[in-house]
């Protein structure tokens, strides 16, 4: 949309809720609709079907109500989405005088009238970015709004009142930890700051800032340049200031008492936010009594960069609060629920072992669950038990992972009927051991083909389609302890893990760009079938019997449960790890590797006792 | 929960005469049953009926805010309302992640605790009431609401029932028996959590015990469990062998004739389900008649005849 020609609807017009036909621009197919309120006039856009529940979207500084085209886009097939101007800013036009003229209480009566005309019988779902969510906590919070919010979504913005009692209670009882939070949030409030010097941000804003913010943008929030901001962003970062002028220090300096949420609240933060410290969000249970949390690893604009996982989350959390009788889903309770509720993993090797117990911990987390493995009940089995713990959907895939077609069939089937994968985990591996000369190309072969080709096809295919995405992800591919500990017993199989490690390693820095993470996990020994259906190069059937038992049985001495790897794999996907050695023996491996890699050279000539 | 060291206390009753009183009427189902009476059989059915009513009656009386304490407590008192004196153990009771065993490492964290029952809870009681010094097992699961993992596991225990059942009518050495039930397990998805058990163990012998004045209540709680726990080990090994079922080499052989407490447990992310209950394995040659459920008529083989019927 173009903002430039603002002064079309010149601020003495007569107030006029009437409709019109939006011409292209970024929110294409929008009805438009002036609303009069306190002497202003704000364009206020509609997309969907005005019959289902309302979600209004507001936008935060410096932005227009474009910063939402693409949720808007997302969530119009299902609500009917409204998104309208803060006054000053976009198409609305300005209160006279600016000072005082943005207040909380009248950016309050501008949210009632709009919400009055676009919904007057139901209350509205209320979703803020930013400033956007500076109001909307003042909206949820006043008296004078109860029955009109149904939910709010907040998203980098804190309300004001707790801010200010935030900060209070970190001066008032400074310990070390608080200083440090208090520390930390002052140094990212410098453009608060800086907006409170007179004049002078609406002359930058104005003159070179205004003209280099889209690229600005690019560079250091990467935000995909495909026409936003509009061409009224001086015009907005200017008007804005007043925001900032008109409400921060009095809130600051006597922020309410009363500021208690009287609706269900959603809080996203993403935690790469350059302007908003986690941290500030640490007593929200206390104002915020139904409070949901979500995490996002992602920077300041995710209206902009993150626009599928938003939709997601607000639209189960809409629906969550529609429905009249509570669901039956149980809402997840795993330690990373806030992290992986609603989003889309798919694990190879699925069946059994490490990759069933990873996605258990991921369904136990709220996310949805591909299992894919070659033993069809085993899949389906892992996918039944995910829903039990907490996914709100699984589906078993029958794939063999060594299958270049079969995995660029499940690739397009995921993509077209589950969505673009958020967290791959190529665990799918086989265990072959036996000397390299008795061991034959067949073996080779097909050790290769599971343990390297599986994962590289698994990289290739969804990581491609994590890329075209541009929303990050994660890929996570399971190495072992064989990746750098050489042993003359297991040639393919070290091989096959050393190799997995090193393409982690590898994609990871092709990646990073792409905010797509990549970790290597190393197990060690680890209390799985694998030893169970281990190959062994040179072996007769009754030898081979009596070598598998005596391995899975040294195996289950060790007895390291296959949970503690799936929750290495959620840890290492939160903390975006590059190699994550998971079982005492993996870590002290790793560290010789590096200290003294000629004892470990030792280590591999030990001949395993037949 | 099965506590090893409770068989051994009565090994010497159980493997010199099995027959009690009333000695020589078959029991009529199970003509082939040569070592027991069927009075005596009778006998340790209708104390495993006592035990798993005593299980139903403090179930029914749970009520959200009630500790483990407390449940371990009711099911005590109604046990000695009705005459029971002894036990193998004194009745346990586990609620929440406790019934799948999460973080148990020693064997003290068995016994009850001050957790309180929650609306939407799992929980398992546990007991093995000695009377007439005939003893007997339950493990009873219930839930306080709808829990759809806590049905399913459930569900999934009949397998487990059944297979326990085939494979001792194979006479497959324990081990086996042991290492085939953990693979179940383990294609269910579930955690066996045998694991935690003393050793492993997942049934042990029962038989008659000498009449004994002392009430485990009044001797403290778990002090006669603890005394049972070291005079078991230095017995088992002594005799050289623990007849008990377990994944270790002791166990590898064919189960011995007599009356056993076999259990099974399975665990899913903390939740837990569990039946314990006796088998009766003879030596006749029929298969049928080889081993046997000493009782049908228990409340999750009721449970699941239900489904199937529903189904």
């Amino acid at each position: 949309m173009n903002g430039g020609n603002r002064n079309r609807w010149g601020g003495g017009r007569a107030p006029r809720p009437t409709t019109a036909r939006q011409q292209g621009g970024l929110l294409e197919g929008a009805r438009e609709r002036r609303v009069a309120t306190g002497g202003i006039e704000l364009c206020v856009a509609e997309l969907g079907d005005a019959q289902q529940p309302t979600v209004m979207l507001v936008h935060g500084y410096p932005d227009s109500k474009e910063v939402w085209s693409k949720v808007a886009g997302l969530l119009a097939d299902r609500f009917h989405v409204v998104l309208y101007d803060v006054r000053g800013h976009g198409r609305s036009t300005a209160p006279v005088p600016l000072r005082g003229g943005f207040t909380l209480e009248k950016l309050t009566d501008d949210f009632l009238a709009v919400a009055d005309a676009v919904s007057p019988d139901a209350p509205v779902h209320l979703v803020g970015h930013d400033w956007g969510s500076v109001q909307a906590w003042e909206f949820a919070t006043v008296r004078r709004t109860e029955g009109r919010i149904a939910s709010f979504t907040s998203i980098s913005g804190p309300s004001l009142d707790h801010f200010g009692h935030w900060i209070k209670r970190r001066m008032t009882r400074p310990t070390p930890r608080r200083a440090a939070h208090l520390l930390g949030q002052s140094a990212k409030s410098w453009y608060v700051y800086a907006l409170h010097t007179p004049l002078l941000p609406e002359l930058a804003w104005r003159g070179p800032l205004g003209k280099r913010w889209p690229r600005l943008l690019e560079v250091t929030e990467k935000v995909p340049g495909d026409g936003y901001p509009t061409a009224s962003l001086p015009q907005d970062a200017a008007h804005g200031a007043w925001l900032y002028r008109d409400n921060v220090r009095p809130r600051m300096r006597r922020p309410r008492t009363d500021a208690y949420a009287h609706v269900p609240v959603q809080l996203i933060t993403p935690t790469g936010d350059a302007f908003l410290s986690e941290h500030l969000y640490d007593d929200l249970d206390r104002w915020a009594p139904q409070l949901t949390r979500r995490t996002l690893p992602a920077k300041h604009w995710v209206p902009r960069t993150r626009p599928d996982q938003l939709a997601a989350w607000i639209s189960g959390f809409v629906n969550r609060n529609e429905s009249p009788v509570p669901t039956a889903q149980p809402s997840p309770t795993g330690p990373y629920a806030d992290r992986f509720a609603g989003r889309l993993v798919l694990v190879t090797g699925a069946g059994s072992g490490i990759g069933r117990a990873t996605a258990f911990s991921f369904a136990e987390a709220g996310a949805r669950v591909v299992a894919v493995d070659r033993d069809a009940d085993g899949a389906a089995r892992t996918a039944e038990l995910a829903r039990l713990a907490g996914a709100p959907e699984a589906w078993a895939e029958e794939v063999d992972v060594a299958d270049e077609e079969a995995m660029e069939k499940l690739a397009a089937k995921v993509a077209t009927a589950y969505g673009t994968v958020d967290v791959l985990v190529n665990n799918a591996g086989i265990g072959v051991a036996g000397a390299f000369l008795d061991t034959t190309t067949q073996e080779w072969k097909r050790t290769l083909d599971v343990n390297l080709w599986g994962v590289l096809h698994g990289c290739r295919l969804f990581g491609r389609q994590m890329a075209e995405r541009g929303q990050g992800g994660h890929i996570v591919n399971l190495a072992s302890a064989a990746a750098y500990q050489p042993s003359r017993a297991l040639p393919a199989y070290c091989t096959s893990k050393a190799a997995v490690l090193m393409l982690s390693e590898c994609l990871r820095a092709e990646l990073a760009g792409q905010d797509i993470g990549v970790t290597a996990v190393c197990p060690g020994f680890v209390n799985t079938d694998i030893a169970r259906t281990a190959r062994f190069a040179g072996m007769d059937e009754r030898e081979l019997r009596r070598f598998r038992n005596r391995t899975s049985r040294l195996y289950g001495l060790r007895n390291y449960p296959p949970e503690k790897v799936a929750e290495a794999v959620l840890r290492a996907v939160v903390t975006n790890r590059a190699v994550v050695p998971v079982t005492p023996e993996a870590r002290g491996i790793r560290l010789l590797s590096r200290l003294a890699p000629r004892a470990l050279r030792g280590i591999a000539r030990i001949q395993p006792p037949s | 929960m099965t506590t090893p060291w409770a068989d051994v206390t009565f090994i010497g009753v159980n493997e010199a005469s099995p027959v009690g009183p009333g000695t020589d009427e078959r029991l009529a189902m199970h003509p082939a049953t040569r070592e027991y009476a069927a009075a005596d059989l009778r006998g340790y059915r209708e104390v495993q009926q006592l035990a798993y009513a005593c299980a139903e009656s403090v179930a029914a009386r749970l009520k959200p805010g009630v500790t483990e304490r407390e449940a371990a407590r009711m099911q005590r008192e109604w046990l000695r309302g009705r005459g029971v004196r002894d036990g193998f153990h004194l009745p346990f009771a586990w609620f929440g992640d406790r019934t799948a065993f999460a973080g148990f490492a020693v064997p003290l964290r068995f016994l009850p605790t001050d957790r309180r029952l929650e609306p939407g809870m799992p929980f398992i009681l546990d007991l093995a009431p000695v009377r007439g010094g005939r003893a007997a097992a339950a493990g009873y699961s219930g839930c306080l609401g709808p829990h759809p993992v806590h049905e399913r596991l459930t569900a999934d225990l009949r397998a487990h029932r059944e297979l326990i059942l085939a494979r001792v009518r194979e006479r497959r050495p324990l081990r086996e028996v042991s290492a085939d039930v953990d693979r179940l397990m383990r294609t269910q998805g579930y955690a066996g959590r045998h694991r935690a058990h003393p050793f492993g163990v997942r049934a042990h012998r029962v038989g008659r015990a000498p009449h004994r004045r002392w009430s485990p209540a009044r001797r403290g709680r778990g002090t006669g469990a603890l005394q049972g726990a070291a005079r078991g080990v230095f017995r088992g090994h002594r005799d050289g062998r623990l007849p008990r079922w377990s994944p270790s080499r002791s166990a590898d052989h064919p189960p011995r004739t007599g009356l056993w407490a076999v259990e099974s447990h399975l665990g899913f992310r903390g939740t837990g389900a569990k039946f314990e209950e006796l088998l009766v394995v003879t030596d006749s040659r029929d298969p049928q008649e080889s081993a046997f459920w000493l009782d049908d008529d228990l409340p999750h083989v009721r449970r699941w005849q239900e489904e199937a019927q529903a189904v």
